[in-house]
């Protein structure tokens, strides 16, 4: 153990000491130990996220042919509930027509849909999270009862707390009469 | 031991939350600054490496608890689905399954350090005690917790021990019962064990804490038996002596953990695990895991069901009185040349009945199983009393200093007679 102090009373400065192997050693192990602990802490953080039977129930395929003019059909997806409207002339007019300037969410109803006689809505309350009821309301679309928000024929809030449109999932056609939710 | 801390706080900060709670400085004291024997071997490190055991199955246990399920029909799924859909499933359960395995080994050499050693004697009496209830919890959480998978040794095992409690005269059944929560091992035994399983390990940290503080009051017991005489000439400070050393130990620890995790998960397991429990079917050969094996070698050596149970919990509960049992003055096996001899005895016999626990009990099993539960309690209740009163130790070291440096002597002598 080194106890003596050697004062240097000389004004230049010496040069910085060599790196000695013990330094190298001390940070080599301290890096190592790093990457370990790293690599050991991942799985115990991974092991949190969706597992493997999850992510397969992340998409749905639905069969559209069963569902007649103007019904609503509710289907499971990734734990909520999807609306698939089939929806009649009435309806989709109604959507079209409405301007942007009245609409609290402004949207059109052709940025909404692909098929315009179908409507797939996630069936949340953008509000707090209840489950609208259809056909109901004043626009006939839905009509949440929780806190009094009205949505139209094409999903879109119009009046009611609700800040925004029902929101609409990723979905794509594979067939005429078949969707694939996600 | 502890009270050697030369700890100041270094900025107002540190000095603010030392004034109101001593944290940094206890630290200090039992772990940086702590004087540790300076001529501690490997066999100390075990000590370290169960305590970061229990870390790890806490750990683990925790997590998998997030995707376990605790009923009998839903159980043994739960735990293929942790196998095959949970992000690293699979290494969780084998690191748990796997790692109570390591927690067992570490903590047997643990022990058996201290039989050598003589680590249990005066005045460690309450430390060495301590250490007999950790490893009684240990066995209690380890057998709830392989029940919980729900296979078919899962259910038998809980069968069999389970009713061992029948055997105590006049209230056996009720107890059983009791403990069933029904007429069998079912569901609600099920339920209570997964949560008694996640309830012991944190009694065991409790006692731990115990352990260690027993452990720092008298300081750490060394190869010699010969107690610290001086504290600058016989011991180092902990940290960075012996906290290098444990870290070392931990990591060749780790290699043989990480060797069965990854490679042979399933060795030391029972293949009929993978097959889900049916009450109506007993499996040809009911085993427990190996570190249960010598006291089950134990119980099924006595002919008597009682009997059988009382000798199996007796040959833990003896250890409890071992610091009085051993009439040695010297507590160094190094120093006790028939002593060691008949350590290496007792490990073999200990080796042997965990053998004949994992063979079915017939024929010559079970004669050599009687023999060696006759050997293990012979060892324990008159062999170890009489040596320590017959035997003729060699010299003890002067110190510990001494010991370390003795060696160097004749050595430099030899050099300079040539």
């Amino acid at each position: 153990m080194a106890d003596s102090v050697t004062v240097n009373s000389v004004s230049t400065t010496s040069p910085a000491p060599e790196p000695t192997r013990r330094d190298f050693l001390y940070i080599a192990t301290g890096a190592a130990a790093v990457v370990a602990t790293g690599a050991a802490v991942w799985p115990l953080i991974s092991q949190m996220s969706p597992d493997a039977s999850t992510l397969a129930l992340a998409s749905t395929e639905v069969d559209l042919s069963g569902v007649a003019v103007g019904q609503i059909l509710t289907v499971k997806w990734r734990g909520n509930p999807v609306f698939v409207r089939h929806r009649t002339e009435k309806e989709i007019k109604e959507a079209e027509d409405k301007p942007l300037s009245q609409l609290p969410d402004p949207a059109t109803d052709q940025s909404r849909v692909k098929k315009p006689e179908w409507l797939v809505v996630i069936g949340v309350c953008t509000h707090l999270g209840c489950v609208p009821l259809g056909h109901q309301g004043q626009y006939d679309g839905w009509f949440c009862p929780c806190h009094g928000s009205v949505y139209d024929t094409s999903g879109r809030i119009r009046q009611g707390p609700a800040p925004r449109n029902l929101d609409i999932p990723t979905y794509k056609f594979t067939s005429d009469t078949k969707i694939l939710i996600g | 031991m502890t009270g050697h801390s030369t700890y100041v706080p270094k900025s107002a900060l540190a000095r603010w939350f030392e004034s109101r709670l001593p944290l940094m400085g206890f630290v200090h004291a039992s772990f940086i600054a702590y004087p540790t024997p300076k001529n501690l071997n490997y066999w100390w490190t075990f000590g370290g490496i169960a305590t970061f055991m229990l870390t790890a199955q806490i750990v683990t246990g925790v997590v998998l608890a997030m995707h376990y399920t605790p009923e009998v029909t839903m159980a043994f799924d739960s735990v293929e689905k942790i196998m095959r859909d949970v992000n690293f499933g699979w290494l969780l359960r084998y690191a748990h399954s796997n790692g109570a395995s390591m927690f067992f080994v570490a903590v047997y050499v643990h022990i058996f350090r201290s039989l050598y050693y003589g680590s249990y004697k005066a005045p460690r009496e309450v430390l060495w005690i301590l250490g007999v209830i950790i490893f009684l919890l240990m066995m209690a959480t380890a057998f709830m917790g392989y029940v919980l998978p729900w296979g078919q040794m899962s259910f038998w095992g809980a069968k069999v021990i389970t009713s061992l409690f029948s055997a105590i005269p006049f209230i056996g059944d009720s107890i059983t019962l009791w403990l069933w929560g029904g007429y069998s091992v079912d569901n609600p035994t099920l339920n209570r064990f997964y949560s008694l399983h996640y309830l012991l390990p944190f009694m065991i940290v409790g006692v731990v804490v115990l352990h260690v503080w027993a452990l720092h009051v008298t300081g750490q017991n060394n190869p010699t038996g010969v107690e610290v005489k001086s504290v600058p000439k016989d011991t180092v400070p902990f940290t960075p002596y012996a906290t290098i050393k444990d870290a070392f130990g931990m990591v060749c620890f780790f290699i043989l953990f990480a060797w069965f995790v990854f490679y042979v998960p399933n060795i030391l397991g029972d293949a009929d695990n993978y097959i889900r429990a049916n009450p109506l079917v007993t499996p040809a050969h009911i085993v427990p895991e190996w570190y249960f094996l010598p006291y089950y070698a134990i119980l099924r050596a006595i002919p008597s069901k009682l009997g059988g149970v009382i000798a199996m919990f007796s040959s833990i509960a003896i250890f409890a009185f071992l610091p009085w049992l051993d009439t040695s003055r010297v507590r160094s096996a190094r120093y006790r040349p028939v002593y060691k001899v008949f350590f290496w005895v007792f490990v073999a016999c200990g080796i042997g009945l965990g053998y004949l626990g994992s063979q079915p009990p017939e024929g010559g099993f079970v004669i050599a199983a009687r023999i060696l539960t006759t050997y293990y309690f012979l060892h324990l209740l008159v062999l170890i009393p009489l040596l320590g009163l017959f035997e003729r130790p060699r010299p003890l070291p002067a110190s510990i200093a001494d010991s370390v440096l003795g060696s160097e002597v004749p050595m430099a002598r030899r050099a300079a007679a040539e």
